[in-house]
């Protein structure tokens, strides 16, 4: 048997049912008792999975034309603003927007989850009426089923490795990452560590653009880099980057969504969030694809940032493994910090088991990506300049 | 009468002597269950009280004028586990570990019996699964 495997092999041992699929919590013991290279030829696919708070998250909506029609300039779903600079009954409404009314309590990814579970959606859009586009205004209701095209596009997800977050200050802090206690009173992680997509294929060799992956319950697809991928940060042996690197761009029909794996998250005194569910499957092509999924939480490492110092660049108190994150408290300065994470090990691990078996019921295809995706890309900063400055 | 309190105060009143004044000025039998304090840092005082209505009443109003976060133990957590998707960012700001996450499975659990209704999980869930429930008018 070749130690090479082409995805049309691969493809073919799963509709023949013959394909042996894992996922990549699993594939850790396999590996324990076969070693690399034979653990290589007996694995089919890794599955991974990750179900985290995802701020970059919305969806494009296309609401049908109303007679006479209108070209929508401001619209809201829900007393939610939604943006209409687009063609004339397009939107895109973004998750963290918020409610006018109702704050924080309420915004875009909520809509987005009252959409997936079929509910009424209030549209009011308004126009200042043009010869083609009569319409000035419009206030009705709208359901998932009475819409054109509905799809989630999440301009970044899916981050591969993310700082931890402390909290050096005498006050508490309400961020994104969760409330950080005063006086290093927690630490909070996020990813899901060894069943990360992206920390088990750190170069990008089989998840790029064209990737189909399970998002939110649906089939979707990785549609281009994640914004702010940073591939060209310097990485460790295991090729994991040192600090948050890259993104997907990912894509999908919210028809097919369950809420049971996309939900709103409300962080108090911050705002509006979503939990996304993103499953990966990676084709074990050859042994080096076995040894980047070989990855465990023991091997990847992380920063612990201050999240008290307001600045751009937050000033690391050190650098930890995700076993040690796992274990409930880190050494910190000679002091036991308990730590807590915002990613749910247990639904990553339970959409890394459905896809499993989606991929061996032969109800998903495992497919090679149409682009890759650049090793040396890094990020830019924004500085405050005017206009003709050098 | 009897009463739970969870006390937080504040860095700059870790010197005063919280337990002397409620002892000596009010008449309050005190029995401290749990206790983290260091100098300068935020500090927590979970006491058990017994006194008389009327002092209770007045030490609960000099607590409040001197900073300090009185929560009275009148009020019980309520975890709704079909809304939790088992995240855990509520796990490290409780207190008691009364809310934790198993290290195998990683489901969230609740345990009431180790709960001191601080209420510090309400804010940190994201989800909005944790409430607070009066268990009776507060005093």
């Amino acid at each position: 048997m070749s130690n090479k495997k082409s995805y049309e092999e691969i493809n073919k041992k799963i509709k023949e049912g013959k394909a042996v699929i894992v996922s990549a919590d699993e594939v850790l013991d396999i590996i324990a008792e076969k070693g690399i290279t034979e653990a290589a030829k007996y694995v089919d696919v890794v599955t991974t999975a990750t179900f985290g708070p995802m701020c970059s998250t919305g969806a494009f909506l296309n609401f049908g034309h109303a007679d006479p029609p209108i070209r929508m300039t401001s619209v809201t779903l829900n007393d939610v603003p939604a943006y209409a600079g687009l063609a004339a009954v397009d939107a895109y409404i973004g998750a963290t927007e918020t409610s006018i009314s109702k704050g924080i309590h309420y915004g875009g990814a909520h809509v987005i989850c009252d959409l997936i579970d079929r509910k009424e959606v209030r549209l009011q859009a308004s126009s200042p009426g043009t010869d083609c586009y009569p319409r000035k205004s419009i206030d009705t209701c709208i359901t998932l089923d009475d819409i054109n095209e509905a799809y989630l596009y999440n301009p970044r997800n899916a981050y591969q490795n993310y700082s931890a977050a402390i909290n050096t200050s005498d006050l508490p802090l309400h961020t994104y990452m969760g409330i950080l206690k005063s006086n290093m009173g927690n630490v909070h992680y996020c990813t899901s560590g060894q069943l990360s997509p992206l920390i088990n294929d750190p170069y990008y060799r089989t998840i790029g653009i064209g990737t189909k992956i399970f998002l939110a319950g649906a089939q979707g697809f990785v549609s281009w880099m994640g914004t702010q991928f940073c591939s060209g940060r310097s990485r460790r042996e295991n090729g994991l980057p040192d600090a948050p690197g890259g993104t997907l761009a990912v894509s999908g029909d919210l028809r097919s969504m369950s809420t049971e794996f996309i939900q709103p998250a409300v962080f108090e005194d911050y705002g509006i969030s979503m939990f996304v569910g993103i499953g990966i499957p990676i084709p074990i092509l050859d042994a080096e694809m076995m040894s980047n999924v070989s990855i465990t939480d023991r091997d990847i490492f992380t920063n612990i940032e201050d999240y008290s110092v307001k600045r751009r660049d937050k000033p690391s108190l050190g650098t930890v493994s995700y076993e040690e994150l796992r274990s409930g408290f880190v050494e910190i300065q000679g002091k036991k910090i308990p730590t807590a994470p915002i990613t749910s090990l247990h639904k990553s691990r339970q959409i890394a088991e459905l896809l499993k078996q989606q991929i061996k019921n032969g109800d998903f295809e495992i497919t090679k990506p149409v682009a890759q995706f650049p090793l040396t890309n890094t990020l830019n900063t924004l500085e405050i300049k005017r206009k003709g400055d050098a | 009468m009897k009463e739970k309190w969870f006390l937080t105060f504040p860095p700059e009143l870790t010197e005063e002597p919280v337990t002397y004044t409620l002892i000596k000025n009010y008449d309050l039998r005190i029995n401290i269950l749990r206790a983290s304090i260091g100098l300068n840092v935020t500090g927590n005082l979970l006491i058990l009280i017994d006194g008389t209505p009327n002092a209770i009443s007045e030490a609960l109003t000099w607590l409040k004028t001197t900073g300090i976060n009185v929560d009275s133990g009148d009020s019980q957590i309520i975890w709704n586990d079909e809304l939790c998707v088992h995240c855990g960012a509520c796990t490290a700001v409780c207190p008691a570990k009364a809310l934790s996450l198993d290290p195998k499975t990683w489901l969230l659990s609740f345990s009431p019996e180790k709960c001191l209704a601080c209420g510090h999980c309400i804010p940190a869930c994201p989800l909005g699964a944790i409430t607070n429930q009066k268990r009776r008018e507060n005093v």
